[in-house]
């Protein structure tokens, strides 16, 4: 282990400590992520006014966007999850790489399934092989692919590596969804909320869609920990604090 | 209340994307908490395996 990283990281890394820390946030994070939730849907199914063009099939907007943002978020984090378990060999990030490509898998079918359901109505077609649309479902196959690859090894260790090297090469694809909107002509609109800028949207629904995304993401912590927690104790299955977590359940 | 659920005629678009929404996020909630029970089930009868063996044979590891 590289001396810059400070002691408590290397602390937290340990599978132990890990599960204990992720076993008092979880909860938390959950409750948030509800909560935001509740008033995000309450603010954007209710509050929010009918868009002039649209009427109210805009409202799925209020989950589609959110929801696109974590597929490339999710796969941002397992990508430098995956590229630290490569280099520095921590067997936590290689847990938070090939667990986040579940999670982000199901926000991607999420963004495809909505922006489907919103394509109907709008466009007039469930489906166009148009840029944003098409990198979106390579997205998901990448996903695929990385959940595949990491259950295809007999060897655990084995399969993440080669995991992990797919979810690296695949991050390529991020910045094409991401901008393919402005780099090829699409049926797809352009981005609507904008970090630079004042965003395209009145304030009435740009605060439930923010307060959505913060949802999402509180969501993910918690998903992601329920998740690594579960990889931590199968993986360490012969470790005496696995023994006792097991012993202690089996008594309830 | 019945025009909320209307959605302006949108109905059948809008809620079966909040329906998937819901639905898919549950699901993947769910999934490890499965897997975790089922590991430690396996866990404690591989632990009761070993123990009546010690039992039997106290000499062996």
């Amino acid at each position: 282990m590289a001396n810059w990283i400070p002691l408590w990281v290397h602390k937290l890394s340990s599978p132990p400590n890990f599960y204990r820390f992720a076993g008092t946030l979880r909860p938390w994070a959950l409750a948030i992520a509800l909560i935001l939730g509740a008033i995000a849907l309450y603010g954007g199914l209710v509050l929010a006014p009918a868009d002039y063009q649209q009427g109210d099939a805009y409202r799925i907007i209020f989950i589609h966007v959110p929801c696109a943002w974590m597929s490339l978020f999710v796969y941002g984090v397992m990508a430098v999850a995956s590229f630290i378990s490569l280099v520095w060999r921590i067997k936590l990030a290689d847990v938070v790489a090939m667990e986040s490509a579940p999670i982000g898998a199901a926000f991607t079918f999420i963004t495809l399934v909505t922006g489907s359901l919103w394509g109907k109505p709008m466009w007039g077609t469930w489906w166009t092989w148009d840029a944003r649309l098409t990198s979106e479902l390579v997205l998901l196959f990448l996903y695929l692919g990385v959940i595949g690859l990491y259950h295809s090894f007999e060897d655990r260790r084995q399969g993440a590596r080669a995991a992990a090297f797919l979810a690296i090469i695949g991050i390529i694809n991020v910045p094409i969804v991401h901008f393919s909107v402005n780099w090829w002509n699409t049926l797809h609109q352009g981005s609507t909320v904008r970090i630079l800028g004042p965003s395209r949207i009145s304030s009435a629904m740009l605060w439930p869609l923010l307060t959505m995304m913060a949802a999402t993401k509180f969501y993910y912590i918690a998903s992601l920990f329920g998740r690594v927690r579960t990889d931590l104790l199968a993986m360490e299955s012969g470790k005496d604090w696995v023994r006792q977590i097991a012993e202690t359940e089996g008594r309830r | 209340m019945s025009s909320f659920f209307a959605m302006g005629g949108y109905a059948m678009y809008v809620w079966p994307a909040y329906a998937v929404f819901f639905f898919v996020l549950v699901a993947d909630y769910i999934n490890p908490w499965v897997r975790r029970r089922r590991h430690l089930r396996e866990l404690r009868a591989r632990l009761a395996r070993q123990a009546a063996r010690q039992q039997r044979n106290p000499s062996a590891p």
